[in-house]
C-alpha cells in the first residue's frame, strides 16, 4: 500500500516537471516569435512563472520531506510576488524611455499622460480618454 | 526518461532565449531575455537537483531567484534614469 502511494506521487512529479519545462519552452518560443516587447514581457512573466511554480512542486513531490518541501514553496512564494513586481518596474522603465509598440497595437491609453520631465502621470484628467473606449 | 525529455525540453528553451538575447532590437529586450534565462536556469537546476537526488541544489535556485530579481529591478533603474536625462537635453 506504501509503495503504491510512493509510486503515485513519484508519477505527479514526473508529470509535473514535464509540464513546467513545457511551460518554460512555451515562454521561450513566446520571448523570440512575438512582436512587441510588451508582448514579449508578457509571455515571459506569467509563462516562466508557472513554469518555475510546477518544476518546484515536481521537486516538493520527488523529496517528500519537510525541509525540502517548505523550501520548494518559499521558492514559488518568492518568485509569484517578485516577477510581477520586475516586469512591472521594467515595463514602466521601457515605455518611458520610448520603445516602438507594435504597428498593430489598437489603443496605447498612457499616450500623453506622462510628464516629459519628471516621469509623473500628470494631466490624466483634462486628457479625455481615446476614441474607441469614449 | 522523463527527465531527459525535460532536460531536452529547457535546453531548447534556453536556445531560443539566447536568440532573442543576441538579436533583441533594444536594451529592454535583452533585459526581458536575460531575466528569462534566469527562471530557465532556475528550472534547470531544480530538474537536476531531481536528476542527482541532491536536495540541496535548490538553495542554488533560491539564491539564483533572488539575484535575478535585483539584476531586473537594477537594469530598470537605470533604463529609467537613462531616460529621463536623455529627454531633458
Amino acid at each position: 500500500m506504501a509503495a503504491n502511494v510512493s509510486e503515485f506521487l513519484a508519477l505527479i512529479g514526473d508529470l509535473l516537471a514535464l509540464i513546467g519545462t513545457f511551460f518554460m519552452l512555451v515562454a521561450a518560443l513566446g520571448v523570440l516569435r512575438l512582436p512587441d516587447l510588451f508582448t514579449r514581457m508578457h509571455s515571459s512573466t506569467k509563462s516562466a512563472t508557472l513554469g518555475i511554480g510546477c518544476v518546484m512542486l515536481s521537486a516538493a513531490f520527488h523529496f517528500r520531506d519537510l525541509g525540502t518541501v517548505t523550501q520548494a514553496l518559499a521558492i514559488i512564494f518568492f518568485v509569484f510576488i517578485t516577477a510581477p513586481v520586475a516586469a512591472h518596474l521594467l515595463g514602466r522603465a521601457a515605455y518611458l524611455s520610448g520603445v516602438p509598440l507594435w504597428e498593430g497595437t489598437l489603443s496605447d491609453e498612457l499616450r500623453g499622460r506622462y510628464d516629459e520631465i519628471t516621469h509623473e502621470l500628470t494631466g490624466y484628467l483634462s486628457i479625455p480618454l481615446p476614441e474607441e473606449r469614449r | 526518461m522523463q527527465l531527459t525529455l525535460a532536460f531536452v525540453m529547457l535546453t531548447g528553451a534556453v536556445f531560443l532565449a539566447f536568440i532573442r538575447l543576441v538579436r533583441g532590437p533594444s536594451l529592454p529586450d535583452r533585459v526581458v531575455a536575460l531575466d528569462l534565462l534566469a527562471s530557465l536556469s532556475i528550472g534547470w537546476i531544480a530538474i537536476y537537483a531531481i536528476a542527482t537526488n541532491q536536495s540541496i541544489f535548490l538553495d542554488v535556485a533560491l539564491v539564483l531567484a533572488l539575484l535575478a530579481f535585483l539584476g531586473t529591478v537594477g537594469f530598470a533603474y537605470y533604463i529609467a534614469k537613462g531616460a529621463m536625462s536623455w529627454r531633458q537635453t
